[in-house]
């Protein structure tokens, strides 16, 4: 069995003891700074994304996932305890989470949200483990024309995703894309965009970008009302749910995880839109819906199965076809890029250990994240009241020096810098940023594979319609767009957002 | 504070989006363009500037039909010592070196907050400065100098 030799090789290659040590470095960093409010997986990653290149791929590459679950994790905690999700995707478990812990029982329903994720995750490792391969082969049937037709539809699921105007998404991944081709053009060589300055023609550095437009306007927003944060210190105390409990989380961690698993492949951020559908589910099929709201164990062991199954599945466009689904992942294309890999369908067949490592590491690294943030979540509850004052200025020296150790370019520091205060003013004009991060990093990939189209097809583009797979994505892609441009669905959309904020 | 007639946020964003379309054009219009067939460096931003300047158009004009809600508080404090931060370690870790540039760029970091008082920032940036060397310097060693020619040793 092909299946499961390559598992075989994938816990092999992640349970090094090398290995085995960064997915715990980085769950653990991804928890610490996940459960600091206000912070968010992608801001975190991008932070902690320099830290990871001096290491190994392999290493590198499970870290930073380590990080992305880690940040997931802490995400939650922060909203079952203070009501304050770490990033939209914990949103939903805020509602119930929160309501739960008020009536003293934060143990329990961060138990739950803990038992639900892993379960979902171990779930959707296997299912990445089972698809990727056949996505894969027929990934690697695609030609220019199907790549850009691909991207086209990861760049629209991106705007029908990010929140607010849909025109402003447009206009951000538009932006995203044309920052993207700063740097030196590909077939002639010309620099482009550059302002005459020779360290940017390499491009603008994408940890550079990450980080001040993810990280510093982050920050920057978070010093505009210094409120002191209300904390719910609840004693967390009994933190294994009841045999009742158990019973009541069973079919809702079921039904998220295959919510979230089938929406999690997606491209544009499914994780987000698995936890609401879930929530929406789990409502609908209660026998008590109106416990929802008040602390329902459904409302928090559902959309939690399904946010983390997302997450896990969402690995799959990355690994089979090199397309980022959310701006997490593609934060681990850019790292992938700067280790030297070529994200795409030879990843599987050319670095196998990597590929399948990666996979297993999931599994690995979730069951790390039960085994220990449930004794540990005392000390997370602790690094709560720690002040915000005396965090940020730690964030800004690790990011001044992260960024600087990629390429020790000090004219990345300097985009960081622009780039940040980009970053806030396009957040205080109401501009989602996820969106500009994808363009960002497909930009090149777009244009490269555009130009290749082109000249295969001696200058017609009605390549893209006569291909039949590129012709069914960028109908897809259309339909998206037409969706979420009809009235009554982008009343829905607003709606659903809404609530979330 | 006063209601306007147009939505202040979308207007600004709607001009943001033109200017940045704007500079983009230019700037692809003195590459060589190419043809359909074989696209030269400025063809696909220039389509793209072009979108862009379109979609704040578009942005722009809305604005002008609703009444939007204030932009809202602005971090100036925030943004006047968070963003020169990394400037500040960028200029100065060659030549002071990276002990003192980490040191300084926290430092200034920390006057971002209005709550920080002097002392809390020297030694939080102590502490911090101390914990970066072990960690980066000694840990992973990366390959900074610590302290640089401008200090004379």
């Amino acid at each position: 069995m092909d299946f499961f030799s390559n598992l075989a090789l994938g816990f092999a290659t992640a349970s090094s003891i090398e290995n085995l040590f960064f997915c715990l470095i980085g769950v653990l960093l991804g928890t610490l700074i996940g459960v600091l409010p206000g912070i968010g997986a992608t801001a975190t990653i991008a932070m902690l994304l320099p830290i990871t290149f001096q290491l190994e791929p392999v290493s590198s590459l499970i870290m930073l996932s380590g990080i992305y679950y880690g940040a997931q994790y802490g995400g939650s905690t922060t909203a079952i305890l203070i009501n304050m999700p770490g990033e939209s995707s914990s949103a939903v478990t805020a509602i119930d989470g929160y309501q739960m812990a008020r009536k003293g029982r934060a143990g329990a329903a961060l138990s739950i949200a803990a038992l639900g994720s892993f379960f979902a995750g171990t779930v959707a490792t296997f299912l990445v483990a089972i698809f990727a391969p056949p996505l894969t082969a027929i990934a690697l049937q695609f030609g220019a024309a199907e790549y850009f037709s691909l991207m086209v539809v990861g760049l629209v699921s991106s705007i029908a995703l990010a929140h607010g105007s849909i025109i402003k998404a447009l206009a951000m991944v538009s932006l995203g894309l044309l920052l993207g081709l700063v740097g030196t053009d590909i077939y002639t060589g010309t620099p482009r965009f550059t302002l005459g300055i020779r360290e940017y023609s390499d491009g603008l550095n994408f940890v550079a970008v990450a980080v001040g437009v993810f990280g510093i306007a982050e920050i920057l927003r978070n010093l505009e009302s210094e409120k002191t944060r209300s904390l719910l210190m609840a004693k967390v105390s009994g933190l294994l749910p009841t045999k009742d409990d158990f019973r009541q989380m069973i079919a809702p961690v079921l039904r998220g995880t295959v919510i979230g698993s089938a929406l999690g492949i997606l491209p544009g951020g499914g994780a987000i839109l698995a936890s609401f559908a879930s929530y929406t589910v789990e409502k609908r099929m209660s026998k008590n819906p109106e416990e929802f709201g008040h602390g329902a164990i459904a409302g928090v062991a559902g959309p939690e199965s399904a946010n983390n199954a997302g997450a896990q599945t969402s690995f799959i466009p990355l690994l089979t076809l090199g397309i980022p689904a959310n701006p997490v992942m593609a934060l681990m294309i850019g790292a992938m890029i700067i280790q030297g890999i070529v994200p795409g369908p030879n990843v599987a067949t050319e670095q196998p250990a990597l590929f399948w490592g990666i996979i297993a590491s999931m599994w690995i690294g979730n069951l790390m994240l039960v085994v220990l943030n449930l004794p540990l979540i005392g000390l997370w509850v602790k690094l709560l009241t720690i002040p915000y004052y005396v965090l940020f200025p730690i964030i800004m020296a690790f990011c001044s020096i992260g960024v600087y150790s990629v390429n020790s370019n000090v004219y990345d520091l300097f985009a960081v810098a622009f780039f940040g205060f980009i970053g806030y003013v396009l957040v205080k004009l109401r501009c989602e940023p996820a969106p500009l991060l994808l363009g960002f990093v497909l930009g090149p990939l777009l244009e490269e594979n555009l130009r290749r189209a082109m000249i295969l097809a001696r200058g017609d583009p009605s390549t893209f319609l006569t291909r039949p797979i590129s012709a069914t994505l960028l109908l897809i892609a259309a339909a998206v767009l037409l969706v979420v441009l009809l009235p009554s669905v982008r009343k829905k959309r607003e709606a659903v957002f809404q609530e979330e904020d | 504070m006063r209601s306007s007639k147009f939505d202040t946020t979308n207007l600004l964003c709607g001009l943001l989006f033109i200017g940045l379309g704007l500079f983009f054009a230019i700037q692809s219009l003195t590459l060589d363009l190419g043809t359909a067939f074989r696209m030269g460096p400025g063809y696909f931003p220039l389509i793209l500037a072009c979108a862009l300047i379109q979609f704040g158009g578009i942005i722009l004009v809305q604005s002008l039909r609703i009444e939007g809600e204030a932009i809202g508080h602005i971090a100036w404090r925030g943004m006047l010592f968070i963003l020169p931060a990394p400037i500040f370690f960028g200029l100065t870790v060659r030549g002071l070196g990276f002990v003192p540039a980490i040191f300084l760029a926290a430092l200034i970091a920390s006057f971002a907050s209005s709550k920080m008082k002097p002392l809390t920032a020297l030694v939080l940036s102590f502490c911090l400065t101390i914990f970066s060397i072990l960690v980066f310097s000694y840990g992973l060693g990366l390959p900074f100098r610590r302290f640089g020619p401008w200090l004379g040793f």
